[in-house]
């Protein structure tokens, strides 16, 4: 399914909920409906769809270099802390402009989940497994795992990948 | 600094409230705090609303609030440590008496989640954590972040689905019994193994529900909680902590750091010694959002060893009669939970309970007058535990 597809049948559906009580409103003058236990609901007329806008400038070369195929993280050069998710401060020196360093490819799982009950902007995709490993330098990722099989312990790579139907560049864990 | 005492204590039906809005939800709470403390409004010298919202209309809460219940114009403020979120409003309601500013104030909880549709819901909650590094790419939900500690803490001390059963049994099993709870019904093992998987190991009966609900209690200063009544519940201490936002940042996935730092923060300031520590209680409530969190808050209190949680639930110890009696109000599993509320809600239990005036097979043996509340915010973002008595502080 295209992502195109997906966004048109979800607002679709918002459109039918909206002409459904437009309906409401010309028949009895009010947007109030029914719940299941009998009481009275007004359905609110004005409606929010937000996107926020989250600024990334401190860690642009992240997003580069994922395009290269490489995870990377941070590094202070004074206390050696990496840092991943990266981030260009380090609060316990109080410095900034901090050293990138590639993430390693290896690692192990140490907790997993596969999400049956999605969040419906997650709807689109099938059942995904959600890992958390903690990789060869000691820095934990979390992220999905694309495989069959799935245990504690298991030995994962991780892998810049292109994510369907969006199509946007992230990174995922693998079975060794 | 000053002892400081609940005098009263408010409760609403839980469960889907589609019969009241957020104003009017709170205000049954609010009432019945006042009539049990026998104040009128005028006497309430500050207010705070607890409320996560998001899910509901008003932007301000506590505004809209306070305008329906006439505490206009006293202070307020709405406070917000998601699922702790009412301890976080009774802690400010406690400090400000215990600091002298006032002698009397009122904390209530509030939520009302079932103004959206639950798919929005579980999109809004999987929002909690980091929101960028866990759910915008990675879509992890709440019940997500939970399963991640019990896949943990099965593969390492190797307890089963069964023994998280247990928990959900035990708090139906009180949820039954209590008439405020949202869902007055027992459940069996057959029925918890069948349910339906939400993220694995986790299914829908080890998960709280969505809920709609408000809880109450008015504090008092020692010299006003003496003149107002006979029977007063001090606030003998409470601990605090946070933990990190970004789960994978934690060391460990088989406890929660955060809440083991509060309850020996509150157990330092009561004179509780850690290892010990269920012989002080007659009753607990603590955090059972999912059941692997009330196993890991029977290690985090000192209750069980660690890797020894699920034992003491597959021992039947914390029932009443058993070691420390947890969750006999049915618990967030059964009583339902309204994420602002909640905290509250286990402060007025633990209240009652402590009086004897807890419903019918709910009711704890009371022999040391003590009690305690284990609210964790988040997956142990917050954490905030408080010990009830009837016995006066001597600090
Ligand atoms: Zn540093």
């Amino acid at each position: 399914m295209m992502i195109n597809d997906i966004r048109e049948r979800l607002q679709q559906q918002i459109s039918q909920l909206i002409i459904a009580l437009d309906g409401i409103v010309k028949t009895t003058g009010m947007p109030i409906i029914t719940d299941k236990s009998g009481n009275p609901l007004w359905v609110d007329v004005r409606e929010i769809t937000l996107r926020y806008q989250i600024p990334v400038k401190k860690i642009q070369k992240f997003f580069e270099g994922l395009k290269e195929g490489k995870v990377l993280a941070t590094k202070c050069p004074k206390c050696n802390t990496i840092y991943f998710p990266p981030q260009d401060d380090c609060p316990k020196c109080k410095m900034s402009n901090l050293e990138w360093v590639e993430m390693p490819n290896e690692g192990e799982l140490v907790a997993y989940t596969i999400i049956n009950v999605k969040p419906p902007s997650f709807s689109h995709y099938s059942d995904y497994i959600i890992g958390i490993a903690k990789m060869a330098n000691g820095v934990n990722i979390t992220a999905w795992v694309n495989s069959k099989e799935v245990k504690i312990g298991m030995k994962v790579r991780l892998k810049v990948i292109r994510r369907e139907p969006e199509g946007y560049i992230t990174y995922e864990l693998e079975p060794i | 600094m000053r002892n400081v005492a609940i005098v009263g204590t408010g409760h609403t039906k839980f469960g889907v409230r589609t019969d009241v809005n957020l104003q009017e939800l709170a205000w049954e709470a609010i009432r019945q705090a006042l009539e049990e403390a026998n104040l009128e409004q005028k006497d309430i010298q500050y207010f705070v609303v607890g409320n996560v919202g998001s899910w509901s209309a008003e932007e301000l809460p506590a505004v809209v609030i306070g305008e329906y219940s006439d505490l206009v114009p006293k202070g307020t403020m709405r406070v917000e440590a998601a699922c702790a979120t009412g301890s976080a409003a009774l802690r400010d309601a406690y400090l400000a008496i215990k600091s002298g500013e006032v002698d009397i104030a009122l904390a209530v909880g509030v939520e009302q989640m079932h103004q959206s549709p639950n798919p929005q819901v579980v999109e809004l909650i999987g929002r909690a954590g980091d929101y960028f590094w866990e759910f915008e790419n990675f879509g992890l939900t709440f019940p997500g972040y939970y399963a991640l500690y019990a896949s943990a803490y099965m593969a390492k001390y190797g307890a089963k689905e069964e023994d998280l059963g247990k928990i959900a049994i035990k708090n139906h099993y009180y949820g039954a019994r209590n008439p405020y709870a949202q869902f007055q019904k027992e459940i069996t093992m057959e029925e918890y193994l069948k349910s339906k998987p939400v993220a694995y190991p986790l299914k829908l009966l080890d998960s709280s529900p969505i809920t709609d609900g408000a809880a109450a209690v008015v504090l008092a200063s020692e010299e006003v909680a003496k003149e107002l009544t006979d029977s007063p519940v001090w606030i003998v201490s409470q601990g605090v902590a946070s933990g990190t936002a970004n789960l994978s940042k934690r060391s460990d996935f088989t406890h929660i750091d955060a809440a083991e730092i509060a309850a020996k923060e509150a157990y330092k300031r009561a004179k509780i010694e850690f290892e010990n520590a269920w012989k002080y209680f007659d009753v607990a409530e603590v955090h059972d959002c999912f059941t692997i969190a009330e196993i890991m808050a029977y290690e985090d209190l000192g209750f069980a060893k660690r890797g020894e949680g699920y034992l003491l639930a597959r021992e039947k110890q914390t029932y009443i009669g058993g070691k420390v009696p947890v969750n006999v109000d049915g618990g967030l599993k059964s009583k339902g939970h309204p994420i602002g509320a909640t905290g509250i809600s286990m402060a007025v239990s633990i209240t009652r309970q402590l009086l004897d005036r807890a419903p019918k097979g709910t009711q704890a043996d009371i022999k040391n007058g003590m009690g305690l509340t284990h609210n964790v915010g988040g997956t142990g973002h917050y954490a905030y535990v408080t010990i009830f008595s009837t016995r006066r502080p001597s600090s």
